[in-house]
């Protein structure tokens, strides 16, 4: 029995390991403080669109020996101003812009590293790689998250009006065109950080799930926050430490927690669970006084 | 097309608060053009009803007053500043419609009062006590005091607009604009709701009343603007909101219908009742010979001002 | 000329690019047809979940024994289904919703395979192998996006309407609920037929770039669904006869010439395109200035 709990210690005595979680959790907790927004818009795809799009960015990055930051950020750039053109000119619904921009773009990425595998491990750009991070890649991944995590305890009240009541926003002069590219560029450096925990396909949970969890927890918005970025800092932290009994899939495990907490928090929550509102004989939404 | 000249008179009182159009011009990207030349003025202490049918420019209206769109020609002043100016100093409330409000948002009653005072807090919007002051009194006033630490969802239709109402007074905006206030709302609401435009009307506010609740406009407001992709007309409703002036305005997609004869009276009276609506509550008018039915079918006059 | 005409058929005398190459053609015309009904519907979100979704189906079809287009069918349905029950039971947004469930399952299926020894190769399944597709592999997929491909033809008109304005369907007495769950089950047979070629990752390429570009050149719907196929078509040639050229992974290559062909749309379509906006707005300009 003994031998099975000092199995449970042996990953904190790696420094691999310990690095892992520390920026798992890190990501996790900025991620999850940027999803309480996006959950409320819905703009789940937006979300993996943009971790799509900075593939080839981060390839071409890794090719040319650049820091990927700056591939990346160049890759969703050109996402952001493809999109904006396409959208304004054509009669083509938004999903479907998106949709059409980021997969070209990904596809290029896959292009690129299928020429020159030897310096894009397109696994590890697609699933992620913490356990394997470089110290340099480490260290711009923590300073991209300390640096948004601190703008957005600035800016998170101006953003909840904004999105809550953009004219009324305005009207009490927000300037709400800023914030809202402040925002997307932050999303877009939190996906790029993101890339490295859980790899391209599993951002957009990173940016959703805690969120979404918080939400069915609490009517407060700032509570929503504070739940969310919990969630999403100690699920990753778990889930990188899982990983390491698991062989690797650090993004999987991550996922999978963050999604079990969202089903637990779905039936469970006291108050918007479905149990609970069985229970009061009402479906979730008409929570009527 | 001869307007009111009132549309074109100078502002002689510079004072606030005031909404000044002129020439308003707004063209979408997609080539439609929402409203032309439109121009209007409107001071302290009005209630003023805008009014057209469905796609005929009053959003277009207000997003120009918002700063939404830029318009293609002409200006909007409020209080004499530029638009832009004038909201990053909380002249401007606007209480937005319900289906624009997303009634999920985890958000209690007394923090949306506390979003209109965002505008007067810090950078950091830490409330002081003069901000949780206001908020109390706002609540207070439109009487939702024991419902704010509901979730908004939580209320019922009247009470969700008195939220955004009570918002729009703990902003002190000076410039109060309502989009379609009385949609869905109880009667017990739209009396209350009016009664306090009025009291704000004596306070010299200055409220842009977007509706469809044609009925309601003879009570409680002093001018109304009309439109349909420009102005029709804009000057006191007496003058302005007549049954000619209507039709025109709605070119027929009101439903009106007539009680005369032996319908309505037991003796030869001619009067007529007319009863017009879009969509909310009719207005009525009764007396005057009813117009011919092919009068009606000449889409081309003007506007009629008395 | 015949260095061209080399070019082109040069690669195919070897059988394993003519497999390839009949895999993809066939994928594309199935995908085409579908992504004109996904674009118009507001679908992309959709598709994209029930691509990355089969793959925990995929893990568990074959730790049973399975054939694993079942598998990855079952996933792809459950996911949508899943979402649809979620969304009906809490107030978290559908889109939000669907972010989740197919995230979640993505993420459960990489932890699934990196438990389970499969003899399938990861790469495989997310970017497709259509340079080492099987007879057999070319008689599923033919199948498959046969199938699919017959039942939205016969149904194409019933898939419009609900597509376009789903009331009006209900008021003409279509069975709404029969058609929505059906383009389910039309959509997750067409992922599961395209994991060969394409792998799940560019499925949704496949899925919106052909039904966008067939957008751009026609009105008519009647009209969108041959260009969309014709599209498609030679994207899917064109594509894999530049793979083998370069040397490069052959789904990316035809998601890049399908994007190429709408970038070429987008500019020159006759009433919709940029150029045909540009010369409109100048003949506007002047005809305006004409007049005043």
């Amino acid at each position: 029995m003994s031998a099975l709990f000092t199995e449970l210690f042996v990953p904190f005595s790696y420094d691999y390991m310990l690095k892992a979680m520390w920026v798992s959790a890190l990501v996790g907790a900025v991620c999850a403080f940027l999803s309480a927004y996006l959950m409320l818009k819905g703009w789940s795809l937006m979300g993996d669109a943009l971790a799509h799009s900075i593939v080839p960015g981060v390839a071409g990055a890794y090719i040319l020996g650049a820091p990927f930051a700056i591939g990346a950020f160049f890759a969703g750039l050109l996402a952001a101003l493809g999109m904006t053109f396409v959208k304004a000119r054509t009669r083509l619904r938004e999903d479907a812009v998106i949709g059409l921009v980021f997969t070209t773009l990904f596809a290029l990425g896959l292009l690129m590293a299928s020429i020159w595998p030897t310096s894009v491990s397109i696994q590890t750009i697609v699933l992620g790689n913490i356990l394997a991070i470089s110290d340099e890649d480490a260290f711009q991944v923590v300073v991209i998250a300390a640096i948004s995590l601190g703008v957005m305890v600035f800016i998170w009240k101006d953003l909840m009006v904004t999105f809550f009541d953009e004219s009324h926003a305005r009207s009490i002069g927000i300037n709400t065109q800023l914030l809202k590219i402040v925002f997307f560029t932050l999303l877009s450096a939190c996906t790029v950080a993101a890339l490295q925990t859980v790899g391209a396909c599993l951002v957009i949970a990173m940016v959703v799930t805690p969120g979404a969890t918080a939400y069915l927890l609490t009517d407060r918005f700032g509570w929503l926050i504070v739940i969310a970025v919990a969630l999403g800092a100690i699920t990753s932290f778990v889930g990188a430490y899982l990983s390491y009994f698991v062989d690797g899939a650090t993004g999987g495990v991550i996922v999978t927690l963050q999604t079990l907490l969202f089903l637990a928090a779905f039936y469970l929550a006291p108050k918007h669970g479905l149990i609970a509102a069985r229970r009061r004989g009402l479906a979730p939404e008409e929570v009527a006084a | 097309m001869d307007a009111p000249n009132r549309a074109y008179a100078p502002l002689i009182d510079a004072s606030c608060p005031s909404i000044e159009v002129r020439d308003l011009t707004v063209t979408y990207p997609n080539g439609v053009t929402a409203m032309r030349a439109a121009s209007f003025d409107l001071g302290p202490g009005t209630i003023c009803a805008l009014v057209g049918p469905n796609g005929s420019g009053k959003s277009t209206i207000f997003k120009a007053i918002m700063g939404f769109v830029r318009p293609s020609r002409g200006e909007i002043r409020l209080c004499g500043l530029p638009v832009e100016q004038a909201l990053k100093r909380n002249i401007v409330a606007y209480v937005p419609q319900s289906e624009d409000v997303d009634w999920n948002f985890p958000v209690l009653v007394e923090t949306v009062v506390m979003m209109g005072r965002y505008g007067h807090m810090n950078f950091l919007r830490n409330p002081s006590r003069t901000d949780r002051m206001k908020v109390d009194a706002a609540l207070e006033r439109v009487g939702l005091s024991a419902y704010r630490h509901h979730q908004i969802g939580e209320l019922s239709g009247g009470q969700r607009k008195r939220v955004f109402v009570a918002r729009a007074l703990a902003q002190e905006g000076t410039i109060i604009l309502l989009d379609e206030p009385f949609t869905g709302v109880d009667v017990k609401t739209e009396t209350a709701i009016i009664g306090l435009l009025r009291e704000l009307r004596a306070s010299g506010h200055l409220m842009l009343v977007s509706t469809h609740n044609l009925g309601s406009v003879p009570d409680f407001c002093d001018e109304v603007v009309l439109v349909n992709r420009k102005v029709l007309a804009a000057g006191p409703t007496a003058e302005v909101f007549t049954q000619k002036n209507l039709e025109i305005a709605f070119g027929g997609v009101l439903r009106d219908f007539e009680l005369g004869g032996r319908a309505l009276h037991e003796d030869d009276d001619t009067r007529r009742v007319t009863v017009l609506t879009d969509d909310e509550r009719p207005l009525v008018f009764y007396g005057g010979k009813a117009r011919r039915r092919k009068e009606a079918e000449n889409g081309t006059r003007e506007p009629e001002a008395k | 000329m015949t260095m061209l005409l080399d070019w082109i058929v040069g690669p195919l005398s070897y059988p394993f690019m003519q497999r390839a190459l009949g895999v993809s053609l066939l994928v594309a015309a199935v995908c085409a047809v579908l992504s004109c009904y996904l674009v118009l519907k507001g679908w992309s979100l959709m598709g994209d979940a029930i691509s990355h979704a089969v793959l925990p189906g995929i893990v568990i079809a074959y730790v049973l024994g399975l054939p694993l287009a079942i598998g990855a069918f079952a996933a792809g349905l459950s996911c949508a289904l899943f979402t649809g029950y979620l969304k009906e039971n809490s107030r978290v947004k559908e889109d939000t919703v669907m972010g989740i469930v197919f995230s979640g399952m993505f993420g459960f299926g990489l932890v699934l395979f990196t438990k389970v020894e499969t003899d399938q190769h990861l790469n495989h399944i997310l970017f497709g192998n259509v340079l080492g597709v099987t007879v057999r592999d070319l008689v599923e997929t033919a199948i498959i996006a046969g199938g699919t491909l017959l039942i939205v033809l016969l149904k194409r008109r019933d898939l419009l309407l609900y597509c376009f304005d789903p009331n009006q369907a209900r008021a003409v007495g279509l069975p709404v609920r029969v058609l929505h769950y059906g383009l389910l089950i039309l959509l997750s047979l067409t992922i599961v037929s395209t994991l060969k070629a394409v792998g799940i990752i560019l499925v949704i390429a496949m899925l919106i770039a052909p039904g966008a570009t067939a957008y751009l050149l026609t009105d008519r719907f009647e009209r969108m669904l041959p260009i969309a196929v014709a599209v498609a078509l030679a994207s899917a040639a064109l594509g894999t006869i530049i793979s083998f050229h370069m040397d490069a992974a052959t789904g990316a290559a035809i998601v890049l010439v399908q994007a190429a062909v709408f970038v070429l749309a987008f500019l020159f379509a006759p009433k919709h395109g940029l150029y045909a906006a540009w010369r409109r707005s100048r003949s506007f300009s002047q005809g305006a200035s004409e007049s005043l």
